[in-house]
């Protein structure tokens, strides 16, 4: 009986808190087209989100590619299809990778932020502030990340797919000796457009949920120096456990 | 000016506030005593909106605040200014920006007469000469009179304060609490502070409500409270450690305790 009970409410807290943050996301989204329209403030979220993670994407980008270069190489030439590399690093990378990989380091880089700066506007009562100056501190704060994420994501991972590509490049046709026309021309024939749109809007997606699961975590943390930490621990972790569940659900889907 | 009546609230087993009744007059200043959680805190907060009671009402110039939507509130917000225990400055805008923020958001006011404008309240918690520091490279009591110029910035009808005093040196808090009484006296503001810093409070109160336990046990002006033959009243203005207010939190007997399990 206790067991069932508590079971019970355990299910009634879960189902409580994923309502809670269905009502958040809806809420921050649905205020952001009432105006007044903060455009400024949009694109400060854009320069954070999106400008800020070039570096680390470029890096994680080129190295994925570089590596599945190395790979690919060596299992093709098992088969004498080496001739197939880059079809194989285009695919990959735009279909899984791309945005997995992208979305991943966006979480670790901007996701932890978006929760630690969200949990201390918290602890220091801007949001309360906020609400005593007469301003909705979920269209002010929050609807700009999101709407930020749902842009930024989509460049970022195009950025990553192009740099990624150039990375198998690099290492398939300059440093292993494979045929730059059949690296180029055997991708432009295999890659078609149902592969791009998949990748982007997969990516769509996860710059949604990051800044979702991220803001959410921020605003219900305990207002604590303990409970912003463990706020933010649990939103990097809840949001790439999500990023790669949400993707198997999407390719299952899209394919 | 604001009108509470049969206000309750409730935190599961803790009553924050036990139907309250009182009345913050026009452009005098109210002081809220009480001690660490006897809900004065969670009384500011119902009063200007930030939530909502559990049952009474709040009126603020006729209109019941616990009635109104979220755009209306908002109407009535902007007659409100509000001085944060923490200050609660936003921490990525400078100075100037941080005042300029209600200014920006709620009116098409031109950039040099908004900069007019911040000077001038600057000057009024003498603080001139601070635009372009971060709010981290200042100290707390000059955060509070920052944060007191943010509050004034749209010309409200009301200030409230949580805590103006806490956590600051004697000097800051002599500075803090003749703003608060000059504001009163030369703008006719009305002022609701909410503190348990008795001394200063006498100094700058017009009238003083005691909470104890989310009940208000007294209320009335300064000489009223002073001349009180209650001895709660007693004991909190005089804070004597020995009186009927206790000092522990359960009820169970200490010498039961420590003694027989």
């Amino acid at each position: 009986m206790n067991i069932a009970a508590s079971l019970g409410r355990f299910t009634l807290n879960r189902l409580q808190i994923l309502g809670r943050s269905g009502i958040f996301l809806f809420t921050s989204v649905f205020q952001a087209f009432l105006p007044p329209f903060r455009l400024f403030r949009l694109v400060k979220e854009i320069e954070f989100i999106g400008s800020k993670s070039f570096l680390i994407v470029f890096v994680t980008a080129l190295f994925t590619g570089m590596v599945i270069g190395i790979q690919g190489y060596y299992s093709l030439t098992q088969f004498g299809a080496e001739a197939a590399l880059g079809v194989m690093v285009a695919l990959s990378i735009i279909r899984e990778l791309g945005p997995v990989l992208c979305a991943l380091m966006v979480t670790g880089r901007a996701g932890s932020a978006i929760t630690a700066e969200i949990g201390i506007m918290k602890i220091t009562d801007q949001f309360p502030a906020l609400e005593m100056m007469a301003i909705d501190p979920l269209k002010y704060v929050i609807s700009p990340k999101v709407f930020a994420g749902v842009i930024s994501l989509p460049l970022l991972t195009a950025f990553f797919d192009l740099v990624g590509i150039a990375g198998g490049y690099l290492v398939g046709v300059k440093l292993l000796g494979v045929n730059q026309g059949a690296y180029l021309g055997r991708m432009m024939t295999a890659v078609t457009f149902t592969d791009i749109y998949g990748g982007i809007l997969k990516s769509l997606c996860f710059g949604l949920l990051i800044t979702w699961l991220a803001s959410f975590m921020g605003f219900t943390a305990e207002p604590t120096t303990e409970g912003v930490s463990r706020a933010t621990t649990n939103a990097v972790v809840l949001t790439s456990l999500s990023i790669l569940i949400v993707d198997y659900i999407l390719t299952s889907l899209l394919l | 000016m604001i009108k509470v009546e049969n206000l309750v609230k409730k935190y599961g087993s803790v009553t924050a506030s036990n139907h309250l009744n009182c009345h913050f007059e026009k452009g005098k200043v109210t002081v809220i005593l009480g001690g660490s959680g006897s809900g004065k805190s969670t009384l500011l907060r119902q009063v200007t909106g930030l939530e909502k009671p559990d049952s009474g009402s709040v009126y603020f110039d006729g209109k019941d605040l616990t009635t109104l939507n979220k755009k209306k509130l908002y109407e009535v917000r902007k007659k409100m200014g509000m001085l944060f225990q923490g200050s609660a400055l936003f921490n990525y805008l400078n100075i100037f920006e941080n005042i300029a923020f209600p200014l920006r958001e709620h009116t098409k006011i031109a950039d040099n007469i908004i900069k007019t404008i911040v000077t001038m309240k600057l000057e009024m918690v003498g603080l001139r000469g601070t635009e372009n520091l971060m709010p981290s490279q200042l100290s707390g009591g000059m955060m509070k009179r920052v944060g007191l110029a943010r509050a004034i910035v749209m010309d409200p009808e009301i200030i409230f304060y949580d805590e103006p005093t806490s956590g600051l040196d004697p000097i800051s808090t002599g500075v803090i609490g003749r703003l608060i009484m000059d504001l009163n006296r030369t703008l006719n503001i009305t002022s609701v502070v909410v503190s348990h810093d008795i001394e200063s409070c006498f100094k700058i109160a017009d009238n003083i409500i005691i909470l104890f336990f989310g009940e208000i046990i007294a209320q009335g002006t300064v000489e009223e409270i002073r001349n009180s033959k209650d001895l709660r009243v007693k004991q909190f203005i005089n804070g004597d450690p020995e009186g009927p207010i206790p000092f522990t939190r359960t009820d169970k007997n200490y010498l039961d305790e420590i003694l027989f399990d």
